[in-house]
């Protein structure tokens, strides 16, 4: 069943003549893992905005179609109500932070508090969080002492403790080492198990081929190609448009001419690229 | 003008012994990036070459100058230095007055001021948007502006802290094109970055660092084929050195072009 619904979605910022978004038409089913790829202004994070009910409650600008969430639509909800059905965590974590918390920890109960959640339930949610994101030291921190990583994980903590239906995220591990975001997707993949559907943009193509059931790619505000991870990933569209390519994918291809990869799909991941190759 | 750093250690006000004992030299146009886990020391490694960061103990010698003799401002003209985050270091109207302010205050000609700024617009691909201000450009293009600023002062030694963080693929193929004009120079360039990939492709020593100390230090394809070790600071190899290690080249790769070779040498 589809829980996020753009149809005919065009939008242009204010006081802007290009459109950000045009024509899009999505659908993301309950549970679904669906990550966006695309290069720097393909649309990527108003895409993100618009799901999550940014557009048009915060950003004004003219926005026709309609988006829906779990049957909802947001033009005729407010964002009140629509936060509660939608968590989106920014690309830039310092944007999101309240700036009226001194702590970390009461930075991530912050939302539960305006939802005026009972204080044991409160303490609990947060609590876990805390556990699940690797943060629980950092609770008596101020959230701008925080590097770019640790600031990255309190923002998703502070989206997953509202428990939202979708979780909308906006290249999340930006800012984070290389075991931070192995940490960091193993958070995302765990609460898409739990079935909590997932948006993902991401520039990390080989963890999209690991995690994602579906890939979008977006360019110019439209949507150039979707499907699954291996096939849109390794597509030769992609490639002269400025979107992340696996290493794997575009030596293969380099070896595909040479006669040194005989399958007919191109790989993304490690696995895929060792299986190929083995072959030769 | 050679690098030379001496037995440095350093501590921070909260008691944080960020640097252990860090010796090395880098020479005159040496391509060097720097490599390690979050809070392995690599920034504030980077920030005692411009005088940010003075030693606890130990030295640190820009050419002849010792960094504690001499004040931020006068080593700028020896170290450039563009922050991870360009929202941290970009303040003016418009590009071209961005732009022309580090050569301006370092005291050039006029006619040395404009070669100059034209010279890092085309660089960095900005020439069509002088007149712009930075925050009216994507986070991409403001990228740009903020390496402009820092090779208009015409430096012999260029610090890069995180370039490729947040940038798309055209973007990241800019500056790997900067870094390579700059090498071209006979610039000395020293990149802080976990994109090992890009490291890889772009440097040919690699220095990897864990809890304040130096763990491997070497040419590229030395230091990336120590999987053992560098998973100690949770650095993986490159995407290409571990499938040629999969495949069991005997040779570590890091490239397109030495993975390609590999591949053929390993089916003859």
């Amino acid at each position: 069943m589809a829980v996020v619904k753009l149809q005919n979605v065009t939008y242009k910022y204010p006081l802007t003549d290009t459109t950000a978004l045009q024509n899009i038409n999505l659908q993301v089913n309950e549970g679904e893992f669906v990550a966006i790829v695309g290069p720097n202004g393909a649309g990527k994070s108003t895409l993100c905005y618009t799901i999550a009910g940014f557009v048009p409650h915060f950003f004004k600008g003219e926005l026709t179609g309609t988006v829906e969430v779990a049957g909802n639509e947001s033009s005729k909800s407010n964002l009140h109500d629509w936060v509660l059905n939608v968590g989106l965590a920014f690309q830039n974590p310092f944007n999101q932070i309240s700036g009226a918390k001194y702590t970390v920890y009461e930075e991530i109960a912050f939302g539960l508090e305006n939802i005026g959640l009972p204080r044991d339930e409160m303490k609990e949610r947060v609590g876990d969080v805390m556990t699940l994101t690797g943060i629980s030291d950092l609770a008596d921190r101020s959230p701008y002492s925080l590097s770019g990583g640790q600031q990255q994980r309190v923002a998703l903590a502070s989206i997953l403790v509202m428990q939202p239906k979708v979780l909308v995220l906006d290249e999340p591990t930006s800012q984070m080492d290389p075991i931070g975001t192995r940490e960091v997707f193993g958070v995302i993949r765990t609460m898409a198990e739990k079935g909590m559907t997932v948006i993902l943009v991401e520039h990390k193509v080989e963890w999209i081929a690991n995690f994602a059931d579906r890939v979008i790619a977006l360019y110019d505000g439209q949507i150039l190609l979707e499907g699954k991870p291996q096939e849109v990933l390794t597509s030769d569209v992609l490639m002269d448009k400025g979107f992340g390519i696996s290493r794997y994918t575009s030596v293969a291809r380099k070896a595909k001419g040479l006669g040194l990869w005989t399958r007919d799909s191109l790989p993304v991941t490690l696995d895929e690229a060792v299986e190929g190759f083995k072959i030769g | 003008m050679n690098i030379e750093i001496a037995n440095l250690h350093f501590t921070y006000p909260t008691g944080v012994q960020a640097l252990r004992g860090v010796s090395l030299t880098i020479g005159s146009g040496e391509q060097v990036a720097i490599v390690g886990q979050n809070g392995a020391g690599k920034t504030t490694l980077v920030k005692h070459l411009n005088g940010l960061l003075q030693p606890t103990s130990g030295s640190v010698r820009i050419g002849d100058w010792e960094t504690r003799e001499h004040a931020v401002a006068k080593l700028a003209r020896r170290v450039g230095y563009v922050f991870q985050n360009p929202d941290e270091q970009l303040f003016s109207k418009n590009v071209a007055t961005e732009v022309a302010f580090g050569p301006r205050n370092l005291g050039f000609s006029d006619e040395q001021i404009q070669a100059l700024i034209q010279d890092a617009l085309v660089m960095t691909e900005l020439s069509n948007k002088t007149e712009t201000n930075p925050y009216d450009l994507s986070p991409t293009w403001r990228k740009m502006v903020a390496l402009a600023s820092v090779i208009a002062m015409d430096t012999p030694i260029v610090i890069f802290d995180e370039p490729t963080t947040g940038q798309d693929a055209a973007n990241i193929a800019r500056i790997a094109n900067v870094i390579k004009t700059l090498r071209e120079r006979g610039k000395t360039v020293i990149t802080i970055t976990h994109d090992i990939d890009f490291c890889a492709e772009n440097f040919e020593r690699v220095l990897a660092m864990s809890q304040g100390q130096v763990l491997l230090d070497g040419p590229a394809n030395e230091v990336l084929g120590q999987e053992e070790v560098l998973a100690t600071t949770y650095v993986d190899p490159p995407q290409l050195t571990r499938l040629g290690k999969k495949l069991g080249f005997k040779e570590t790769v890091r490239n397109q072009e030495e993975f390609l070779a590999g591949l053929k040498k390993k089916d003859a």
